[in-house]
């Protein structure tokens, strides 16, 4: 069986998503536009995404693979609404700096 | 062969991820996550995920990116410097970031390998006509729900992207 | 009509035109509310008429309904009618409804005319509950009702603090009496396993039965009840407040304080006198308490210069006799005196209140004088009511006091000399009113002088009617040494039959030696009388405002009783209440309050600041809180 799954073991997936995640995780912590950690947002979902696809394939259970196409519906309406919000915060406030966005200060 | 693409590809992602979050301009940024994106579009296809492969292509490297890029350039920020966070503050973020890793990693360690099950391997599930029996016959209910979804994220969109006419 | 719905008309009437007037009286004509007030009283009159011809037959108990049902626990909601609970009856709303009368004159000027109509009313209903509740609970709530009804009258007119005062000072101390009620009446359940008159009574037969007097159970229990008496029959210690309760209307002072509330406390006394009789030692407490009271009031109404407060001092003293009357045993001549005492004493308020009426409100003896000529009616009818008071026959205060002092002589003589003493201050302090009141000269302003005038009728024919019971009320009870029939003692005989078998104490006195205390009695008081006369008949406006001197001094400030309650009880409790606030309540319950404000305040302070309004760093705590929640369920859970 000239397959992956006999080559590659699924820890390895593991790793590469987890580590794809904590990039996601880094950006977001460490930018301030908005922008990106938005993308930063998308990295992880779709590390997340390559995981389940990864867990189905191994397993051969293609409720996996639905998921992910339920994770891509819900980033692409969560991206639609966010960069709506973006965009009109920045018509206001003429930034995307996330820190400059300090209203909800207590 | 497959072992090799996997790394290639592995690395690539990691690579594209990493400059997603560090380069500087904007517009950088959202080409590598093109390139991110098209990495885990391969790492699909190389799961057999043959379908997926074609929507994460489409939806992401096509629509998703589309839309950032629009944004990038409407808000006119391909130029904008932006300020620099303390480097305690980039210090503390990469640290939790790496502890994020390390923490998950470990956990990962501390599992037993989860064995593959080859008796009952088949390699055509990602294919379109084995999800959409599954889509349609199992989730049949989130997949019409997430087309309210669909709809009503349309219409805040374009409710919140409206100029305010007074 | 059966019994069952002439009590239930007679009770409910008052209440319904308590309510009639309470809600709309404001908005109904003045005449209106008169007719509502009186004709409830008269209603229930008549009824109470029924009620008499019925329980002349024999006593009924009259259940509604099964009011609290707990375990062995059971009250009904019902009444007794027997010859006590109806004779009650009739002097509440027989005197109520002359009074109510007067009232429809006296207080015809004021703004809150249906008001005071509305608590009268409200006052009857709860007597009349009181008297013809059949178990110790319902008797209670006419009990608090008519101490209600007594605090809203005396503080009537509620824009004076001094009568607010008064009236706060009648409810604390009535508070204080109605405490010792209750207690008296929870011990009657725990003793009897029932605070039903009847079974009460009937599980008190058994002591009779064993010969087991003086029981310490009984004791506790009767001078319990005793204590509810003290404070609801203003006797020492609890008597202060009834002089301040002058306060109120007049008419009030003759209903409530004077000739039905008061007497309450001798009503539950002769009501359980079984219970009473038990206890030979708590009767010695309730006459040595009776006659200290009579004599220490009637020294002090030696010395009043207001009209009201002469008359509230001799109402002490008088309850104070029928305490004696009680204490010997003699409770058919302590119901006999609270009768014609009602009658004299109530026709004495309204007379005094017709006084006051004409003087425009003043109450001051000093300044009035010579006004028989100006109100002869009043003058007549008052002196019929002294006369009454001071026993002279054959007005009614003669029978029923001689007949109280004679049972006295029987018990113990030293209670006869000293309730004999009262008897002659008792002549010289209302003839002293008397004589100041209507005799020599007018020493009041010109204004007030061109003012006198005789009441309208709706307030002099209730003063006739009173006179008239006054003079012709002790008849009831003609003593033996006459050779009259005592009525009265006839008609009670089923009631204390149940204590036939109580041995008496002391000696029976003998005709002669009868009509020997009477006639010492009677030549003493007309002595007394003699000397009032020519002390105060040509009394003028000199020397009236000279400070009294000496023994005069302390009776005019009423021994300084209120002054030495000031300071033995109300200033330690007011000393105590100021330390309890100081460090109790302002140091710990306020700082425990404020404390815990502070505290939410401060942490609410500090851990605002962690709101900072910067995303950054909200998704870097969610971070570092994920890494610690994965390790602690990897790592440390396990």
């Amino acid at each position: 069986m000239n397959s992956i799954i006999t080559s590659v073991p699924i820890n390895s997936y593991i790793l590469l998503c987890t580590t794809l995640f904590c990039i996601g995780v880094m950006g977001v912590l460490l930018r301030r536009n908005v922008i990106i950690i938005f993308m930063s947002v998308e990295l992880m979902l779709n590390s997340v995404n390559l995981l389940f696809t990864a867990f189905s394939a191994y397993s051969s259970n293609p409720a996996g693979q639905i998921f992910v196409f339920f994770v891509m519906v819900v980033a692409a309406a969560e991206i639609a609404i966010g960069l709506a919000i973006v965009v009109m915060i920045h018509r206001n406030t003429k930034t995307v700096d996330v820190n400059e966005w300090s209203k909800l200060k207590g | 062969m497959i072992q090799a693409g996997f790394y290639v590809l592995s690395s690539l992602a990691i690579f594209s991820a990493l400059m997603v979050v560090f380069s500087r301009n904007p517009v950088h940024s959202v080409l590598y996550l093109v390139i991110t994106f098209f990495a885990i579009t391969g790492h699909y296809a190389l799961l057999n995920a043959q379908f997926l492969a074609i929507v994460n292509f489409i939806v992401y490297a096509g629509a998703i990116m589309v839309l950032f890029l629009f944004v990038v350039m409407l808000l006119n920020l391909n130029a904008t410097i932006e300020p620099h966070k303390s480097t305690l503050l980039k210090f503390a973020a990469v640290f939790s970031g790496g502890l994020l890793l390390v923490v998950l990693a470990a956990s990962v360690r501390g599992m037993e390998s989860y064995k593959p099950d080859l008796a009952h391997f088949d390699p055509t599930i990602g294919e379109v006509k084995k999800l959409g029996k599954v889509l349609y016959t199992d989730y049949w209910l989130p997949f019409e729900i997430s087309s309210i979804l669909f709809l009503s994220a349309m219409v805040g969109a374009v409710l919140l992207g409206k100029k305010e006419t007074n | 009509m059966n019994i069952s719905a002439i009590v239930a008309v007679s009770i409910l009437v008052p209440f319904a035109g308590f309510l009639l007037n309470f809600l709309f009286g404001s908005k109904i004509p003045k005449s209106l509310v008169s007719i509502i007030g009186c004709g409830s009283i008269l209603i229930a009159l008549a009824m109470n008429i029924m009620l008499f011809v019925s329980a002349l037959d024999g006593p009924a108990t009259i259940t509604y309904f099964n009011w609290i049902h707990a375990g062995s626990f059971s009250v009904d909601f019902s009444f007794l009618i027997d010859r006590l609970s109806v004779l009650m009856l009739l002097i509440i709303t027989g005197v109520g409804f002359l009074i109510h009368l007067y009232s429809v004159g006296y207080m015809h000027d004021d703004d809150a005319y249906f008001r005071y109509f509305a608590y009268l009313n409200l006052f009857v209903f709860f007597m009349q509950m009181l008297v013809m509740g059949s178990n110790y609970l319902i008797a209670f709530i006419g009990w608090e009702g008519v101490g209600l009804c007594s605090y809203l009258l005396i503080g009537f007119w509620y824009k004076n603090t001094n009568y607010n005062n008064a009236a706060k000072k009648a409810f604390i101390m009535n508070r204080i009496g109605d405490l010792g009620f209750l207690i008296g009446i929870f011990w009657i359940f725990n003793q009897f396993g029932s605070i039903n008159y009847k079974e009460v009574f009937a599980g008190a037969q058994g002591f009779i039965i064993n010969n087991n007097y003086n029981d310490t159970v009984i004791i506790f229990i009767t001078v319990l009840l005793f204590i509810g008496a003290i404070g609801k029959s203003a006797q020492i210690p609890l008597y202060t407040w009834l002089p301040d309760a002058m306060a109120g209307p007049t008419p009030v002072s003759a209903l409530i304080h004077a000739a039905t509330m008061v007497t309450a406390g001798i009503y539950v006394i002769v009501r359980s006198h079984v219970l009473y009789s038990l206890a030979p030692f708590t009767q010695d407490i309730i006459a040595i308490v009776g006659i200290t009271t009579a004599f220490f009031a009637a020294t002090i109404g030696l010395a009043q210069n207001d009209i009201k407060k002469v008359l509230a001092y001799s109402t002490v003293s008088q309850l104070g006799y029928m305490f004696v009357a009680l204490g010997v045993g003699a409770y058919g001549s302590g119901m006999f005196h609270l009768m014609t005492h009602a009658f004299f004493k109530a026709l004495l308020f309204l007379c005094a209140g017709s006084v006051i009426h004409a003087m425009g409100g003043e109450q001051d003896m000093r300044v009035m004088g010579g006004l028989r000529k100006k109100l002869p009616i009043t003058f007549i009818t008052m002196l019929t009511g002294t006369l009454a008071i001071s026993g002279i026959p054959p007005f009614a205060g003669f029978f029923s006091k001689d007949e109280i002092l004679a049972k006295a002589y029987e018990h113990n003589p030293i209670l006869w000399v000293v309730g004999l003493i009262t008897a002659v201050i008792t002549a010289v302090y209302m003839f002293r009113m008397l004589f100041l009141t209507f005799y020599g000269n007018f020493r009041g302003d010109a204004h007030q002088e061109s003012h006198l005038h005789e009441s309208p009728s709706t307030m002099t024919i209730p003063l006739m009617v009173l006179a008239v019971l006054s003079l012709v009320g002790g008849f009831l009870g003609i003593p033996e040494v006459f050779g009259g029939k005592h009525i009265l003692n006839d008609y009670f005989a089923p009631i204390f039959s149940d204590i036939a078998t109580v041995p008496h104490t002391g000696t029976v006195l003998s005709h002669s030696m009868e009509f020997i205390l009477m006639a010492v009695s009677v030549g003493l008081v007309l002595v007394a009388i003699y000397f009032a006369s020519r002390m105060f008949i040509k009394k003028t406006a000199e020397g009236m405002d000279e400070e009294p001197k000496g023994f005069a001094k302390l009776l005019a400030n009423k021994y300084y009783v209120d002054e030495i309650y000031d300071t033995l009880i109300v200033k330690p409790a007011d000393w105590f209440s100021g330390f309890i606030y100081r460090f109790l309540e302002l140091d710990f319950i306020d700082g425990m309050v404020n404390g815990i404000g502070r505290a939410t305040n401060y942490s609410g302070k500090t851990i605002r600041k962690l709101q900072t309004g910067h995303i950054g760093f909200y998704l870097f705590a969610m971070t570092i809180c994920i890494v610690i929640l994965i390790l602690i369920n990897n790592f440390f859970i396990s």
